[in-house]
């Protein structure tokens, strides 16, 4: 693999490779001394146009468990509009000799923009409302170990809850749970939803809570109530936010997950620590063993992941 | 000087016919067979297998002087206007500082003199600094000679000033032009609202926009009887809003892009943000509807809305990047390749109709006989080609047909009698 832009471009084939990969990743990480020499002499550079210093530090652990060098290249974006295009801040960072560019940006498309304009990998950290792909794929290997799924989603129920419309990691969700074999359901209100949508939709939380096998809900700004999008937070909370009344209906089974930063009584009005079903912290677990493998399969070939330190 | 043209199909409002045209001067002296070009220092231009037809006219072109000269000046603007066949260009008035004062106007019309390659022609702005809020002086505009107005890369946000600069507008022999969006609908938006922004996580741009403020300005010209110019036409259901106002009488004139009758929002599918353009490039169902809104005469004209901006400015992420294409060198190669209409209504789009909407009708548009202004024309209708960046006249490069087959391109201009463009080479 060359990049990872999508999980579109990765496909279905892909995303089985990657979530294999994580199995052996994830048994690195539980070693005493969880470090290997796989990516040894690599140079790994992050450059963040958008503040995200938890998807930052997944990354940066993820390469040096691998032995990779690693730079990072904080930017906000007001300092491209400062003068310096896009095209100039990459082709820079890249003559200083970088194999794979780890990119978070505002924009949607930045990924593929500058993918024409530097021979190195890129590795998609969020563009703007467009995709998230690591997060898709950490979250499919936190469903696949927490359901024992290996063999796929086929029949499982996921609803997707909240900001649908700006949302990266439920553009890359959706594709990603599809190509697995879910069925997916999209919550939310018909103005936090695309302009054209490519799933069943439910009107609220209430439709669906009694019939699901993940639960998965996407943080709510505050400031989409400025934007007419809801008109307060209490009434989207009344109707999308999982409280302790449908906290009870959830299946046994059922998992609930969040990307994070989670907004604490708005789509998360219940303690999740008191949620059986809740995974949100293997989430982020997962997220370095998911990491080191899309790092492991873009840079690695060649190298034995197996040899010892 | 004189210039002979000889061979060509002669292509005009009142018909076609395979003649010589004998200039002399600025003026057509002489339109026949077998005309005589064998005196001292008469320049023979071959038109054999071409149309000559009266000059193309642009009613709406950003030449970027004053203000963004890194993007384009008036001269090289015009000598891309000329390598296309314009020998009259609308200059629209979003400049820095912008068209709405008798000084700037003046600063224009001395720059294209200098540079001689086509007539740009100022439009005013309606509202002062295009800002919305105050009314230019039209009167004092109109009597420097500006004929058309509009506040373009804006619409005139207000309903009560919109009203009341076409109520205005009457006693003045002006025409006012819209930018047709309520910027509140589009704040942040970067291509069509449908399925293409939807699965690229990319804000919308929807046709409502459009169609809101299309609806409004026929109103408003009904109620006022004023004249009203829509710009850059891109949705079916402005088309068909169009073509009732047309039938109700309404006196409303309507011009499409070259972009918006070949492209559509899919383009954008690599992020590209040379197809990122305002009003957006939509679904086929609306190029169809615009190719049906030229062919019926819905829409009078066509107008390039060529926008030049520098790589810097472009290479930006797409939200970032301003909107806008190159068009000047390309209408004819496009609209020929992508109209199926007879070649009299595509030039009279090109030609005499803009002409009409930009008050240009006394020299630009005119038959082809003697005593008229040799505002020329010639292009071969059926050479295929394709456009190379580096040699685009333009200062700019921001062409979205790179690798596009076109079809129908233009051989010599002739602007005041002088072949400014001989063979698609300038002249100056």
């Amino acid at each position: 693999m060359k990049h990872l832009r999508s999980i579109a471009e990765l496909g279905a084939d892909g995303m089985a490779r990657l979530l294999d990969l994580t199995d052996h990743m994830a048994e690195v990480n539980r070693r005493p001394n969880p470090k290997v020499p796989a990516l040894r002499g690599k140079t790994v550079c992050m450059i963040f146009f958008e503040d995200s210093t938890r998807t930052r530090l997944s990354f940066d652990t993820a390469a040096k468990r691998l032995s990779a060098d690693t730079m990072t290249f904080s930017v906000g974006t007001s300092s491209v509009n400062k003068g310096e295009s896009l095209r100039d801040t990459i082709e820079t960072v890249a003559a200083m000799g970088v194999d794979a560019f780890v990119i978070r940006h505002g924009s949607s498309g930045t990924p593929w923009q500058v993918s024409n304009w530097t021979n190195s990998s890129i590795i998609n950290a969020g563009d703007g409302w467009h995709e998230h792909p690591t997060q898709a794929l950490l979250d499919c290997y936190t469903i696949r170990t927490a359901l024992g799924r290996t063999g796929g989603f086929d029949g499982l129920r996921i609803a997707i809850v909240g900001d649908i419309k700006h949302s990266r990691v439920a553009r890359s969700n959706i594709d990603a749970f599809r190509l697995m074999g879910a069925e997916v359901t999209l919550v939310a209100p018909r103005t936090l939803l695309p302009p054209v949508v490519s799933a069943p939709t439910a009107a609220d939380l209430d439709d669906v809570i009694d019939d699901i096998d993940v639960l998965y809900l996407l943080r709510m700004q505050r400031e989409r109530m400025t934007e007419a999008l809801v008109p307060t937070m209490r009434e989207y909370t009344a109707r999308f936010g999982l409280t302790p009344q449908r906290a009870r209906r959830l299946g046994k089974h059922a998992l609930v997950m969040h990307p994070g930063p989670m907004n604490r009584g708005v789509e998360m009005a219940v303690d999740p620590s008191e949620l059986p079903g809740a995974v949100i912290t293997q989430q982020v677990t997962n997220g370095i063993a998911v990491r080191m493998a899309v790092l492991f399969d873009i840079l690695g070939s060649g190298t034995d992941l197996e040899v010892q330190p | 000087m004189t210039v002979l043209i000889t061979g060509g199909l002669v292509l005009d409002q009142t018909g076609e016919r395979t003649a010589d045209v004998l200039i002399d001067g600025s003026v057509v002296v002489a339109v026949g067979e077998d005309l005589d070009g064998d005196g001292q220092g008469v320049t023979v231009l071959d038109a054999a297998g071409c149309v000559v037809c009266p000059g193309f006219v642009d009613l709406h072109a950003h030449m970027r002087e004053p203000g963004h000269e890194e993007a384009e000046t008036i001269e090289t603007g015009a000598r891309a206007a000329a390598v296309g066949g314009y020998t009259a260009v609308v200059a629209m008035p979003n400049t820095d500082p912008a068209q709405d004062s008798v000084s700037v106007v003046e600063f224009v019309r001395r720059q294209a003199l200098a540079a001689g390659l086509c007539e740009v022609v100022p439009a005013g702005c309606i509202t002062v600094g295009r800002l919305g809020q105050q009314l230019a002086p039209l009167a004092e505009l109109a009597a420097a000679g500006v004929t058309l107005f509009t506040d373009d890369g804006n619409g005139v946000q207000d309903p009560l000033l919109m009203r009341r600069a076409l109520e205005y507008s009457l006693d003045l022999g002006i025409t006012l032009a819209q930018h047709c969006e309520v910027a509140r609908l589009t704040e942040g938006a970067v291509m069509h609202e449908g399925e293409c922004c939807s699965r690229l996580g990319l804000p919308g741009w929807p046709s409502i926009a459009e169609e809101l403020m299309v609806h409004r300005d026929i109103e408003l010209s009904r109620l006022t009887g004023a004249r009203i110019h829509l710009l850059h036409l891109s949705t079916e259901r402005s088309v068909e809003l169009v073509r009732a106002a047309k039938a109700d009488g309404v006196a409303v004139t309507a011009e499409a892009a070259p972009h918006h009758l070949s492209l559509t929002d899919d383009a954008l599918d690599g992020y590209g943000t040379v197809y990122k353009v305002n009003p957006p490039l939509r679904r086929p169902s609306d190029v169809a509807a615009i190719r049906a809104g030229l062919a019926d005469g819905t829409i009078d004209a066509i107008a390039t809305d060529h926008a030049p901006h520098t790589p810097q400015t472009k290479e930006q992420p797409l939200d970032h990047a301003p909107p806008g294409m190159l068009g000047l060198e390309t209408a004819l190669g496009v609209v020929l390749a992508h109209l199926d209409m007879p070649l009299t209504d595509i030039v009279a789009a090109l030609s005499w109709k803009p002409a009409a909407i930009a008050g240009l009708g006394d020299r630009h548009g005119r038959p082809i006989a003697a005593g008229e202004p040799a505002n020329l024309t010639v292009f071969d209708p059926d050479v295929q080609w394709e456009v190379q960046p580096a040699r685009l006249s333009s200062r700019s490069r921001n062409t979205p047909y790179v690798a596009t087959p076109l079809r129908g391109r233009v051989r010599h201009t002739v602007f005041n009698g002088d072949p400014v463009v001989l063979d698609g080479a300038p002249q100056r």
